[in-house]
């Protein structure tokens, strides 16, 4: 039952994208096209979790009993960047296919700050590891469904005609605020 | 490009938030209030002109193929020692941004300096440049932070101008607010630089 709160809370009622604001960038930059979309989530779930429990391990392994606690901030973001290099040069090596869906959008998930949150987040809840990965897996599916709504809204929005003023970027992040005002309605589900 | 272009650039043609779109999480996430978002916008910007400064100091000794991870060590640097400063001396403001402190060192804005500007260019220039930065990023939150605290509470700095029982537009403080908000500020700035 707990595990199932984390979920639905993570996906709907905090979604990670439309009310935490993390992971902007790429969910204002690649989501064009749903088929992009598709990768950018698989890619983010992927590192996103491997990331979660690795950088749990060396906080409670490493960091802690070393005393050196405040490194936290630069600790992650190395391992995160390391992370995503090896992740790249494994799945080249065992699963070419996986690597060239996912390939393209693994170097952008560096910057992406949902990852370096989710595992921040995880130590600041003082969620035990189960918990951790059920938290990281649950916010990056949050972040493929805010993205997958979003590419759908914008493949449609490509028809239309819109005022020269509100072209671009304006009028994708009142979409947004308009998907953001949707996700409101599951306040208090949990 | 003389110093004052140089630094001017930053806060108007290209301004890191309104013109280039980086750096959107802490824009979005932090700017409930004005006080708020100019509380981020200077530690970004003092995260911005410290790691400029050092990476245009040590750019000759960083071997190419290994730069970004070490300017990326350099600016975590730095976000720790604001994140544990303002924990010390600012605790109401430091719990407010919250988990966006940390997330300094993810935006885009300040690994985009380094790499562009600080990487290529001499000490003093590329000082000047995060500082024209960081005030450009400042300027940008403080004013969707001010937008969103007169709309959502009826207030800015905190000085309130409506009555107490008053309705205010709740939902520009709320997360869908800041997406419209910016939103319309962006589109209203398009249209300026159109008829200017």
């Amino acid at each position: 039952m707990e595990y199932i709160l984390i979920i639905i809370g993570s996906i709907f009622v905090n979604n990670i994208v439309l009310t935490q604001f993390l992971g902007i960038c790429p969910f204002l930059g690649v989501s064009n096209k749903i088929s992009t979309a598709v990768g950018m989530g698989g890619a983010v779930i992927f590192v996103m979790v491997l990331a979660t429990i690795v950088t749990y391990l060396l906080r409670t392994f490493l960091l802690i009993p070393l005393g050196i606690g405040f490194m936290q901030t630069v600790v992650f973001i190395l391992v995160i960047a390391a992370l995503v290099q090896m992740v790249e040069i494994i799945l080249k090596k065992i699963a070419p296919p996986l690597y060239q869906a996912l390939g393209i959008f693994l170097p952008l998930i560096t910057t992406n700050c949902a990852v370096l949150g989710v595992s921040i987040l995880v130590i600041q809840k003082e969620y035990s590891l189960i918990q951790g990965v059920v938290f990281a897996f649950a916010n990056a599916v949050g972040f493929t469904l805010a993205l997958l709504l979003f590419a759908g809204l914008r493949e449609h929005m490509e028809l239309m005609s819109i005022p020269k003023g509100m072209k671009g970027v304006p009028i994708s992040l009142v979409v947004a605020g308009l998907l953001s005002l949707a996700f409101m309605g599951f306040t208090g589900i949990v | 490009m003389n110093n004052w272009q140089n630094f001017t650039k930053g806060l108007f043609k290209d301004n890191p938030v309104f013109v280039m779109l980086l750096g959107m999480c802490p824009v979005l996430g932090v700017t409930t209030s004005a006080i708020n978002g100019m509380g981020m916008g200077l530690a970004t910007l003092f995260v911005l002109t410290c790691s400029n400064l050092v990476i245009a100091l040590v750019k000759n000794i960083i071997p190419d193929k290994v730069r970004i991870p070490c300017f990326i060590v350099v600016i975590a640097s730095f976000v720790t020692m604001v994140d544990l400063l303002m924990a010390a001396y600012l605790q109401p403001l430091h719990e407010k941004l919250g988990l966006f402190i940390p997330l300094i060192v993810v935006n885009c804005v300040i690994l985009g300096r380094a790499e562009a500007f600080a990487s290529k260019n001499g000490v003093f220039s590329s000082l000047i440049d995060g500082l024209g930065m960081g005030f450009g990023f400042t300027l940008a939150l403080t004013l969707l932070g001010s937008t969103r605290e007169v709309l959502g509470s009826g207030s800015l700095f905190d000085f309130s101008f409506v009555g107490e029982d008053s309705n205010t537009l709740l939902l520009f403080v709320m997360p869908p607010g800041a997406f419209l908000a910016l939103g319309y500020l962006i589109a209203l700035i398009n249209k300026f630089k159109r008829t200017a």
